[in-house]
């Protein structure tokens, strides 16, 4: 197991388990959130990680215009596709062309995380939103005090 | 035109109610937005109907979205047990949101009534969205859909108690969707797919890799999070608790089941029967923790001064006799844990609806203050009654289907301590609803509440169709017991 190679993994599994304690052992209700975000972060770190390709390039096309206009040709082909919705046949045209001098990462674990981020920011957002409502209502947001109001009932 | 929405169903199923939550905003007054919830939940439980009856006769249906093939699209992948959870989601959907109306008015200041039928239809949507879909990101997209959803319907409770309760639920959630968001990407590492049937396809041949076996740790640790498999429950009791009665029905009636359907489906579906049960023994540890389950959580349910409560522990229990029928991982197991998904939506569904109906009329779900109340609400208390006797596994009921399913499933398997542990566990459950029987009729009522009058009709009748189907199908239940068994055939077949 080489420690180095794997320095990317080491961190998420550091920064995962950072976040779980938090969220574990704080009895503030914001550093459990805070807690959280960590190992969100983590795991967005992880998914970033794994769509590295050794000595890939960011997917942008790099192929010469022509090709990329025969792309949008087949593309709307595509589109026609859908309403005959014929399944037979019709895989991925523009990834059938002559193998390409670039590397590219994967882009998908990447667009993924944009899907994470977002549903991160909601979990949050709603979080701390709960937050202020429970020290409106409670008056504070440290958790074992609310347990202990909690039981002299609503 | 008719064509286009039958050739489209699958979509519609969730895009039906994805859309419909945003109108409910721009709808504005309660009365508007709770009729369009109405027709919207129809409606999806309409479009789940039809989807049964056609993957009942077919092979599973892949819908591409979009029309774009799977490696790069999204497909969703209908299939009996597919249908057969879409269908007990909305059919429960459907019947609450007759009940929201009313039961809201008591509950929650009408100004946020739109926003609270946007969260109900956005939650909807969610486990319709995880039910449905063949793609394993999309069903973390879906999982926190519904999970957001969810938090704001417990939060927006009565007492105070809500909101810690909704804060305890999202870190719970959270974390567990999180879980499963680390599981899916170990998975996507190993394999460079997320449709599930490639998936399925290629994860056997790497399956002795560490990362697939982390993978399938923290999707199965997750899921178990979320579906509050004991000892994982403890964010369940309160939300259910202090939630509105509408919101209780309708999660402990849905968002548990789904995520019982989605580790069967990860588990049997995708890394496959011989890998999570015969390799790694799941099975076993499954079956104790469920048991355990039983026992621990009807004992403590016995003890609960709360009658929402008490019913929450009883759902805890009532998962460790899903989770104990998954466990076994014989076709006749996995059909008595689906066939409990149904019988127990619609029958703890009808508990929370007839509760809600006392909360109504007395403003309290406290045994204290529900003593004497089959005297002065016959018709509730009998409707929570009937579901109780299903609980316990009363003949003629639901619940003994269910318990008959397990019981012959557990005996095939030569596992008859367990069984009969299965059979004694009925005691427990005959205590918790004794008790709540002994209260409500066999005490004098007190003063204030013989001022009170039977809970309204448009309360009532909810209730009384998901009790109602839940002695219908206990009466006849060759036809759940059917579909449950076809479901699990084909889940195990791979199919």
């Amino acid at each position: 197991m080489d420690v180095v190679a794997h320095w990317n993994h080491w961190v998420v599994v550091v920064l995962m388990m950072t976040g779980f304690y938090v969220i574990m052992a704080r009895s503030n209700l914001v550093k459990k959130i805070l807690g959280l975000n960590v190992l969100q972060a983590a795991v967005i770190l992880m998914y970033v990680t794994m769509g590295k390709v050794e000595g890939g390039t960011a997917a942008i096309y790099l192929e010469d215009p022509h090709a990329a206009h025969h792309g949008e040709a087949e593309h709307g082909d595509g589109h026609e596709d859908d309403e005959h919705h014929d399944d037979g046949g019709h895989h991925d045209a523009p990834q059938a062309h002559a193998t390409r001098p670039v590397t590219y990462s994967n882009p998908v674990p990447h667009v993924l995380m944009l899907t994470a981020i977002v549903v991160g920011v909601a979990t949050t957002a709603l979080g701390l939103a709960l937050v202020v409502r429970i020290h409106e209502a409670f008056g504070t947001i440290e958790e074992d005090d609310l347990l202990d109001l909690e039981e002299g009932g609503g | 035109m008719i064509d286009a929405v039958v050739q489209h169903l699958p979509a519609w199923q969730v895009v039906l109610p994805l859309l419909g939550a945003p109108i409910c905003i721009l709808l504005r007054r309660p009365a508007w937005a709770w009729a369009w919830t109405v027709l919207v939940t129809w409606a999806t439980a309409a479009c789940a109907a039809v989807l049964l009856r056609t993957t009942l006769d077919g092979g599973p249906w892949i819908y591409e979205m979009g029309g774009w093939p799977s490696p790069i699209g999204i497909v969703y992948r209908v299939d009996p047990l597919a249908a057969f959870v879409l269908l007990i989601v909305s059919g429960v959907g459907a019947v609450v949101s007759l009940y929201a109306r009313r039961s809201l008015t008591a509950e929650l200041q009408t100004t946020r009534h739109d926003l609270y039928y946007a969260a109900y239809l956005l939650c909807l949507a969610g486990l319709l969205g995880m039910t449905i879909t063949g793609d394993a990101f999309n069903v973390f997209v879906f999982l926190e859909i519904s999970s957001l959803a969810s938090y704001v319907l417990v939060g927006l409770g009565p007492d105070r108690r809500a909101l810690t309760a909704a804060y305890r639920y999202l870190i719970a959630g959270a974390l567990g969707g999180t879980f499963i968001l680390i599981g899916i990407g170990l998975a996507y590492q190993m394999t460079g797919t997320l449709n599930m049937d490639d998936l399925a396809q290629r994860l056997p041949p790497v399956s002795h890799s560490r990362t697939v076996l982390v993978s399938f740790a923290f999707i199965t640790v997750g899921a178990s999070l979320k579906l509050a498999l004991w000892p994982l429950h403890h964010w369940l009791p309160n939300a259910y608790t202090y939630a509105p009665s509408v919101t209780s029905a309708f999660i402990s009636a849905t968002s548990t089941k789904v995520m019982v359907y989605v580790l069967a489906r990860f588990a049997f579906g995708i890394y496959g029967e011989p890998f999570a049960f015969e390799e790694l023994g799941l099975g076993r540890p499954l079956l104790v923790l469920a048991l355990s389950g039983i026992y621990v959580a009807s004992a403590v349910a016995i003890f609960q001064t709360d009658v929402k409560r008490l019913l929450a522990y009883s759902s805890v229990a009532q998962i460790g006799y899903m989770i104990l029928g998954i466990s076994l991982a014989t076709p006749a197991g996995v059909a008595a844990g689906v066939l409990h998904l149904f019988n127990h939506a619609v029958t703890k569904g009808g508990m929370f609806l007839a509760v809600g109906a006392m909360a109504y009329r007395t403003g309290s779900t406290r045994l204290e203050d529900l003593r004497g109340v089959g005297r002065v609400m016959p018709v509730s208390t009998l409707a929570f009654v009937l579901g109780g006797f299903g609980l316990i596994g009363v003949p003629l009921t639901a619940g003994f289907v269910t318990k008959w399913a397990l019981l012959e499933a557990l005996w095939a398997e030569g596992l008859w301590p367990v069984a009969i542990a299965v059979l004694l566990s009925s005691l427990l459950a005959v205590v918790y609803v004794g008790k709540v029987v002994e209260t409500a009729w066999f005490h004098e009522p007190s003063e204030a509440l013989r001022a009170r009058a039977e809970a309204p009709v448009d309360l009532l009748l909810p209730a009384w169709i998901l009790v109602g189907l839940s002695l219908i199908f206990g009466v006849w239940g060759a036809w759940t017991t059917g579909v449950a068994r076809e479901a699990a055939l084909r889940l195990l077949g791979g199919a």
